[in-house]
């Protein structure tokens, strides 16, 4: 049986992002596995220990840096992996159907999981468009997934303290949140191992996906304006709090 | 005339009140504004929302006793298509981040989510990118246009209207392969981090869980919801849903006061479009010193007594 891991290769979230061109960023920093998707990762991992016969197929569309990406999910477990590459900077109608496309000409999958949103472009849909092309159900923001049988029984972090319950027939796409696990990362010798592990690259015109007659394009990218005012606060406490006391009631007026 | 639906959320039985800037936000000359309700007081909704120029009230029912996201989407997309609505704008909620993809999917409709600007007859918006370290304009193409709205980013302005409310049934066999069983609440909800308007957040000069009390007896003073850097969530002081960040909750408060927190760029990526930053440390050098709009050098155990002691002297 099949678990395929959706992975997107993305900028480290401590890295500079310097915008290069109108809508470009200066690529030479450092990338890493999304760190949604490491919870993914991890969880089929976990999975794949307790049941036997189980493949964890890491899934990237990206340019051909993005192997370093996949590098790494093999290194967290997965057997193998499939690069689809292409320079084209994609939104996730495309990718949907791009990923949709390629674990559909791989394989049969058991259910397929990836992370709730990407810490780059931040547009946490994805794995629903992913579902919908592949007319299976979806849960986001996952924090439990209990495996019974052919189905599943999964629980969402809906907001602080509520928690919803759903069961899902496999196949199922699964979005990962945070609460799912905590990361497992690599030894070294898992590194090694990843090494010779297989990356099956297909080039985005192999898969023939049909231009959808609906997107999104990045028009501009401009960095993002800071201009704060430093004023010190100083005095005793006292004085402090009478000083955040008269910003929050003249000031901001939220008081 | 162009329908344009508000996806109307409600909290505790009342209308929240991010939703009036979003209609403000949504409001033009050749705007009809309609407030599409789910299983919810569609009386509420319009008693609410006909104060800010919202003519149309869609009471959609889908007879849903619990949260289903699946059939509600589908009901919304429904209801969209029997009254000709081709926008949608929500809040970037809880129940929007399960409701508005669904909705973008089944109509395989562009969506931007957490728009700081929207602009409704150029399809273009504004978003924050690579943790907000840049701001993306994004132009949506298609038949059907959806879009997620960061709260606080219009003022509401009020606009009364006489508003009419349309009743609009929605039936869907139920679907085999996902079933809701049910929602479990530990009572710890009720704070709404990504829509209040002051938020005060602890982090590692905390020290310990118990140390909390003193920020949730402040919050208490000023309606503002408790935050928390990733090292107070990681030690087990407080939940992950607590955590504002770059992996947490991204917010966008008037009023955001940080306390013994250092400020990494990935607490930054999750609050640094507050309006007002006020930070309390004891390192004058900390991050958060250098990019706020106060900041007090001092040690939180003395300041924050003060504060609440402040705060609930002027309530009085």
């Amino acid at each position: 049986m099949n678990i395929y891991v959706c992975v997107k290769h993305v900028p480290d979230s401590a890295a500079t992002i310097t915008v290069e061109g109108k809508t470009g960023i200066n690529e030479k920093i450092t990338f890493l596995v999304n760190p949604y998707d490491e919870h993914a990762l991890t969880e089929a991992g976990r999975i794949k220990r307790s049941m036997p016969d189980i493949e964890v197929i890491a899934v990237c569309l990206g340019k051909a840096s993005a192997e370093n990406t996949l590098r790494s999910a093999m290194a967290m477990g997965a057997d193998r992996s499939i690069l689809i590459e292409t320079d084209r900077t994609l939104d996730s109608i495309f990718t949907a159907r791009a990923l949709a496309a390629a674990i559909r000409s791989d394989g049969q999958p058991w259910f397929i999981i990836t992370g709730k949103e990407s810490i780059d472009n931040e547009g946490m849909q994805t794995h629903f468009r992913l579902a919908q092309n592949l007319s299976l159900p979806v849960a986001t923001n996952v924090v439990k997934v209990d495996v019974n049988g052919d189905s599943m029984t999964v629980e969402c972090e809906r907001e602080a303290g509520t928690i919803d319950i759903f069961r899902m027939a496999a196949p199922c796409v699964i979005g990962a949140g945070k609460g799912l696990n905590n990361p497992i990362y690599p030894t070294f010798p898992d590194i090694v191992k990843s090494r010779k592990k297989d990356i099956k690259k297909i080039s985005l015109p192999e898969l023939a996906i049909q231009t959808p007659a609906a997107g999104m394009v990045v028009e501009a990218l401009t960095p993002a304006e800071e201009q704060r005012f430093r004023t010190a606060l100083t005095g005793s406490a006292a004085e402090v709090a009478a000083q955040i006391v008269d910003i929050l009631k003249n000031e901001a007026k939220v008081i | 005339m162009n329908p344009i639906g508000l996806l109307i959320e409600f909290k505790d039985g009342k209308v929240k009140n991010a939703n009036f800037g979003m209609a403000t936000a949504a409001k033009g000359p050749d705007q009809q504004l309609h407030a599409l309700v789910v299983d919810a007081s569609a009386t509420e909704a319009k008693a609410a929302m006909e104060a800010f120029g919202v003519g149309h009230i869609v009471n959609i029912s889908t007879g849903c006793s619990t949260w289903d996201p699946a059939t509600q989407a589908a009901a919304v997309v429904a209801a969209m298509q029997q009254f000709e609505i081709t926008s949608l704008i929500g809040l970037t909620s809880p129940a929007s981040r399960e409701l508005l993809p669904r909705i973008a999917a089944l109509l395989d409709a562009p969506l931007i989510m957490d728009c700081i600007e929207i602009d409704l007859d150029g399809h273009r918006v504004k978003t924050s990118q690579y943790s907000g370290k840049t701001i993306a304009t994004i132009a949506l193409f298609g038949s059907h246009f959806i879009y997620g709205m960061r709260a606080n980013v219009v003022d509401s302005l009020a606009e009364p209207v006489e508003s009419e409310v349309v009743d609009f049934a929605f039936n869907m066999d139920p679907d085999t392969a996902y079933r809701v069983i049910g929602t479990r609440t530990d009572g710890s909800g009720g704070q709404y981090l990504a829509e209040s308007d002051i938020i005060i957040s602890g982090g590692r000069g905390l020290k310990n869980a118990e140390n909390f009390k003193m920020l949730f007896n402040c919050a208490k003073h000023l309606d503002a919801a408790v935050g928390a850097s990733r090292v107070a969530v990681d030690n087990g002081w407080v939940p992950y849903t607590m955590q504002v960040g770059q992996t947490g909750v991204k917010v966008n408060p008037k009023v955001y006061i940080a306390v013994g927190i250092s400020g990494s760029v990935q607490h930054f990526a999750g609050m640094k479009t507050a309006k007002t930053i006020i930070a309390i440390n004891t390192d004058a050098n900390a991050a958060i010193m250098a990019n706020c709009d106060y900041y007090a050098v001092g040690d939180l155990f003395d300041i924050l007594p003060e504060l609440e002691k402040a705060l609930a002297a002027m309530k009085r």
